[in-house]
């Protein structure tokens, strides 16, 4: 038996590779890379309390996730996709257009 | 019948005119505005009938209209008091009001600011009426203001006449001066009677007030330097003479007739108080008789048509104070009443001598005109016999009451002053008849060509006038037993009074009466001798005599001393308000609040700074934070 | 012999997680990333979440990274130059950032808590996919349509956002299937985005914001 302490650090800790990598990475497609990595972390905690608890509720949800999470890798590389061709440039400290 | 319609019909004629004015035309405003009038004169007439139906001792109608503001114990109502002194100024008002409105639609006619000039006299008459009808001091403060905006309005109404404008800012501001001095008066007495209606606080007086004490002289005193403000007494009296500068019909209407009379009319309402403080009695009959005194001095030397009428009503009002201020209220009533009469026909008729010439308004640009004018020529003569003092016209009625009161009251200087007064005014009125309707005609071209009567709309109140200026003293003929009509029906308002006048033999009354005649017809006799007799004796006299003359035709330069005095420090004060507490306080907070904000969003801005990375490290740190709440509250 | 294998999943999940943010290289990140996927796949196993885990290599590491891999083939990508006294100052702030997050984490979690009571044991005989298909299409049939809608609006906005302006070199002026495809070549869809706008309306925002900065 897995120690659900264990499963939940490991959890805390590909989330905040995550964090970090979405505030240290210039290239937006690492900083979405980084964005998967959080969401999956969150999956790993589902899954373990799924288990902790003998219920499957907890995996249905990390279904949806991962759908949620292919619908939104689909939009937002379009969404990048468009932004090279405006800006010419992956890197989002030169796209500054929103400044207030 | 219900006393608020008598002002608000006035009222209503002005929110008709508001509204329809445009679509009414000449016609229909005139037939507004007179007829609004008119039905208040039928409608005092007959509440005084009613006044008179009830017994003497309770001769009072006092109706609440409505309660207009209730706070804790303080209330005040729009209350309305009849009693046989108000019914006396409500059928002048109205009466001589009503005349004046149909002389307007003549004199008026050619004016393409005919509709607003009704709007206005309309208003007044809604706010004079308020204020004789009042039977609080709120209210009647109320009307106090109204009749003074009016009077600000009209004054200036030919807006396009920067003298006029000035009259106006200056009727008003020094209006405003006696003003002040009548709020702070009721303010004493409401602070030291707690009551503001005229009937309760003058029962309660003599118990609250100790006759002759410092609050009560001290209120009195306030109250009448509001009226000498209102009624162009020394030192307020400078806005009367500027006013000329506004049409003739209001200054008959308002400063002759009913606005400057509201002062006199105030006394009399307060005469309870008054009568307790003995000091400002004495104060009033001083100031009346000084006034009366100086301003016919100034008047024999103008040569204004209007100017000299002016500083007359100033006389005459000063001898109106003198009466009240020796306890004659009801002579000073009177003498308001007949003053009404006569001062409004002299006014009406300078305007249909002025209307007649074109324009020409300087005395010595006249003469001649008797028979070529004929109906002014006439009225004219009658209203200048009433004012000198001549029997059987209404202003010797009066004006003898007046002087004998005072010998009465053993004031003799007071009287003396009066006499010489009623000298003086029987000369510079005979003077102004002589030099316009006698003598050679030195009529300019212009005005020689046009000249021609006036039409039957302005003669006809004149005549009208004329006749009230005939019949109008016999109400009060002197030495009667038990008084004379008059001083009856006025007896259960100033009955006190009785007790106070002293009764004279009736043998120095004789002489009294025999004493203000010579003087009368000696001041007319040295007219005649002046002007018709030996022409070129005035101009002699006016040369030998040139600093005085100076003196007089420049007013005694008082106008020029309040201007150093008090209107300029006043406005150097003004302007450093402006530049420094308005431009840089007032400005500099309002602006201020502007750049702070610009500043702090400013400031704020740079949170924006269009970076996703950003965004994400605030996302992160509130992560953290709330984290760190988490781990606080963790037992 | 299962707790081993998990210490070995997880490190190989949090080694290559690790990598994924290191490497300058946008293609080897997206490597890594596979490895990492896998490796987690590895640990739903362990946890008797068997058909999450290969949903999860089936959609994480066959189509989602493929198409990290394919968006970054396509704009060409090289490695990330870093240069710069500010990048370095923003890495410094982000890896603190991190640290805070995870230092709270840990004590979290180091600290008392409990989950709720556990509900009964699963039936065993009973596979994991079985019963998971049983849950989805009883108690969360709606959540479960409404996916469905959620992969179709996505699809449809990808296909929207990315044709650009001007239309695709090899479609005709005329309104190509996709584009008239629910009304989507009927460009008044929205007043932000409409087909053949990019993603900044450059016309009304940013008027100067044509040259790069």
């Amino acid at each position: 038996m897995i120690p659900q302490d264990w499963a939940l650090l490991v959890s805390a800790l590909l989330f905040t590779i995550g964090v970090v990598g979405v505030l240290v990475r210039r290239n937006a497609i690492v900083i979405f890379m980084s964005v998967e990595l959080m969401l999956n972390a969150g999956n790993l905690a589902f899954v373990s309390f799924a288990r902790a608890l003998n219920s499957l509720d907890g995996q249905v949800i990390v279904f949806f996730v991962m759908a949620v999470a292919a619908a939104e890798v689909a939009v937002g590389l379009a969404i990048i996709v468009n932004l090279f061709r405006l800006r010419d440039s992956v890197f989002v400290d030169e796209i500054n257009l929103l400044k207030g | 019948m219900p006393l608020w319609i008598i002002p608000a019909l006035p009222l209503a004629a002005v929110v008709v005119n508001l509204l329809l004015g445009d679509r009414l035309g000449k016609k229909g405003t005139a037939w507004l505005a007179c007829g609004a009038v008119f039905v208040a004169f039928l409608g005092s007439a007959r509440a005084v009938l009613h006044l008179a139906s009830l017994p003497e001792s309770g001769r009072v109608v006092i109706q609440t209209a409505y309660t207009w503001m209730r706070v804790g114990d303080f209330s005040v109502d729009v209350g309305f008091l009849l009693d046989p002194l108000s019914s006396v100024m409500i059928l002048v008002v109205t009466g001589v009001g009503f005349l004046i409105h149909v002389y307007s639609t003549g004199y008026m006619a050619h004016d393409p600011s005919f509709r607003r000039f009704f709007l206005y006299l309309n208003l007044f008459m809604f706010a004079m009426l308020t204020l004789v009808l009042a039977n609080n001091f709120l209210l009647m403060f109320v009307g106090w203001e109204g009749v003074g905006l009016c009077s600000y309005l009209l004054i200036g109404f030919w807006t396009e006449r920067p003298s006029a404008a000035e009259a106006g800012k200056k009727a008003f501001i020094v209006n405003r001066i006696g003003d002040f001095g009548f709020l702070l008066g009721v303010l004493t007495l409401f602070t030291a009677a707690g009551d503001l209606r005229f009937d309760t606080l003058f029962a309660a007086a003599p118990l609250v007030f100790p006759a002759g004490g410092i609050v009560i002289t001290t209120a009195t005193l306030l109250l009448f330097l509001g009226a000498t403000g209102k009624s162009a007494q020394i030192p307020l009296y400078t806005w009367l003479p500027d006013a000329m500068e506004g049409p003739t019909p209001v200054s008959a209407l308002i400063h002759a007739a009913t606005m400057v009379t509201a002062g006199v009319y105030m006394v009399a309402r307060f005469h309870v108080l008054f009568d307790l403080a003995p000091v400002s009695l004495e104060t009033v009959a001083v100031i009346g008789a000084a006034t009366a005194l100086f301003a016919a001095t100034i008047g024999i030397a103008q040569n204004d048509i209007k100017r000299v009428l002016a500083y007359s009503t100033v006389s005459q009002l000063g001898y109106m104070f003198m009466a009240c201020g020796v306890g004659a209220y009801t002579a000073g009533v009177f003498h308001l009443m007949t003053h009404a009469f006569f001062k409004a026909l002299l006014f009406l008729g300078a305007g249909s001598v002025i209307h007649a010439l074109s324009n020409e308004q300087d005395l010595r640009k006249m003469g001649g005109l008797a028979g070529r004018l004929p109906w002014t020529h006439g009225v004219m003569l009658v209203a200048t016999l009433a004012i000198a003092g001549i029997p059987p016209f209404a202003g010797f009625f009066s004006k003898d009451e007046i002087l004998s009161s005072a010998f009465a009251a053993g004031d003799r200087v007071v009287w003396l002053v009066g006499l010489i007064g009623a000298v003086l005014t029987a000369f510079y009125m005979f003077r102004l008849y002589l030099l316009a309707f006698r003598g050679p005609s030195r009529l300019t071209h212009e005005a020689e060509h046009h000249l021609h009567e006036s039409p039957p709309s302005m003669i006809a109140p004149l005549v009208v006038l004329a006749v009230l200026s005939v019949v109008g003293g016999l109400v009060g003929p002197p030495m009667i037993e038990g008084g004379h009509p008059f001083a009856r029906w006025l007896a259960p308002v100033f009955g006190g009074e009785r007790a106070h006048a002293h009764h004279l033999p009736e043998s120095t009354e004789w002489m009294l009466i025999v004493v203000s005649v010579v003087a009368a017809l000696a001041g007319i006799a040295v007219a005649f001798q002046l002007y018709l007799r030996t022409p070129g004796a005035a101009t002699r006299l006016r040369e030998q005599w040139s600093g005085v003359h100076r003196a007089l035709l420049n007013k005694y330069w008082i106008d020029e001393l309040y201007e150093r005095l008090a209107v300029r420090p006043i406005y150097h004060l003004s302007l450093w308000f402006w530049r420094f507490w308005d431009r840089v306080i007032v400005d500099g907070m309002v602006n201020g609040v502007g750049y702070t904000l610009e500043g702090a969003s400013a400031l704020l801005r740079m949170f924006q700074t269009g970076f996703v990375g950003t965004y994400a490290l605030f996302f992160t740190l509130g992560v953290a934070a709330l984290l760190f709440h988490l781990l606080r509250h963790h037992p | 012999m299962v707790p081993a294998l998990f210490v070995g999943f997880s490190a190989l999940l949090l080694v290559s997680a690790l990598l994924v943010v290191l490497h300058r290289n946008p293609v080897t990140s997206a490597l890594f990333l596979v490895v990492a996927f896998c490796a987690l796949a590895g640990i739903y196993i362990l946890m008797h979440a068997e058909f999450i885990g290969m949903v999860q290599i089936i959609v994480y590491a066959g189509a989602i990274m493929v198409l990290f891999l394919f968006v970054i083939m396509y704009l060409n990508l090289g490695a990330d130059p870093e240069r710069g006294a500010a990048i370095v100052m923003r890495r410094l702030v982000g890896w603190l950032a991190g640290a805070i997050v995870v230092a709270q984490a840990v004590l979290l979690l180091a600290g008392r808590w409990a989950i709720g009571p556990a509900g009964p044991p699963l039936d065993p005989s009973v596979g994991n996919t079985q019963a998971l298909g049983v849950l989805l299409y009883s108690k969360f049939l709606f959540p479960f349509e409404i996916t469905s809608l959620v992969l179709l609006v996505a699809m449809v906005g990808a296909i929207v956002i990315s044709k650009g302006r001007g239309g695709k070199p090899n479609s005709s002026p005329d309104p190509s299937p996709e584009a008239t495809f629910m009304g989507a070549g009927d460009a008044r869809v929205s007043p932000m985005l409409r087909p053949g706008d990019s993603i900044t309306p450059a016309a009304s925002i940013a008027p100067a914001g044509e040259e790069s900065p």
